[in-house]
């Protein structure tokens, strides 16, 4: 699956899953980052910084997936966000998807879930 | 040369024996796909952050159950983090044991941790004997020339 030289940021605070969701992306030609909390996804957009997918762990310390979504979205920032979290009770999912996500998916993320959000990711800009 | 075959089918053999005792899951298989010429080394490094991580993480655990007071709120935070990264890398068996780990958590219910402490102690020194002895087999295919592509 192409990717079109994509860009992603991996929020996560977890050191090994940013590693796996990293090369995973790495592999499918997604230059990507990581920042580790909510906080720092949102300050490195104020630094300016772009991407076309962000991968938006649910549970971290400083600020949650639900709190750097809600809080990108009010500043304008249209990427695809992908919300990524393993509860899979769906009153969880809907209260994270109402933060402004543009789709869910449970982790682990593998390489068929990828592929489906580069699916997303080039419908979105359509 | 027929040493190498031999040695490639028992690596092939075990590592079927581990998921189909559910130590690992497909997850792990996904690692093992992520591997190739420029990132040769990719399952082992992200396995040992994962020894790392894990390693932390029940000390955490172990300190947070010797309070006088336990922080269930904090006992929690650190089952989820070690439930992620466990799912992360297929380590089946320690995953199984966190979903359990975090209803004592939020059960509040002292015995039930303190068993699932125990449990998960014994999944984690059982999965990282396993994918020592997988990573020893690799080497020694690999130490007499032959590869250990998938």
């Amino acid at each position: 699956m192409e990717a079109h030289h994509l860009t992603a940021l991996i929020v996560e605070d977890d050191k090994v899953i940013r590693t796996v969701h990293g090369r995973m992306l790495n592999n499918i030609a997604i230059k990507n980052q990581a920042v580790e909390n909510g906080q720092e996804a949102v300050d490195i957009h104020c630094s300016g910084q772009s991407f076309d997918l962000i991968l938006m762990d649910r549970d971290m310390p400083i600020m949650n997936g639900i709190e750097a979504t809600k809080k990108l979205r009010s500043m304008g920032i249209r990427s695809t966000i992908i919300g990524v979290s393993t509860r899979s009770e769906e009153i969880h999912i809907n209260e994270y998807m109402e933060a402004g996500l543009d789709g869910y998916l449970e982790k682990p993320l593998n390489i068929e879930k990828l592929n489906s959000i580069v699916q997303k990711i080039n419908q979105h800009s359509e | 040369m027929d040493g190498i075959v031999q040695m490639q089918r028992q690596l092939i053999d075990y590592t079927d024996s581990l998921i189909r005792e559910g130590f690992l899951d497909d997850q792990f298989n996904q690692l093992q796909l992520l591997q190739d010429e420029s990132n040769p080394d990719f399952v082992v490094e992200v396995v040992n952050l994962f020894f790392e991580d894990a390693e932390r993480l029940l000390n955490e655990l172990t300190k947070a159950l010797s309070q006088a007071s336990i922080d269930f709120k904090r006992l929690d935070a650190h089952v989820h983090q070690l439930k992620g990264s466990s799912s992360s890398i297929g380590a089946h068996r320690v995953h199984r044991v966190c979903i359990s780990f975090r209803n004592s958590c939020e059960e509040l219910n002292v015995e039930g941790c303190l068993k699932n402490l125990q449990q998960v102690k014994h999944e984690y020194s059982l999965v990282k004997s396993k994918l020592e002895t997988l990573f020893r087999m690799e080497q020694q295919i690999l130490a007499a020339g032959g590869s250990v592509s998938r």
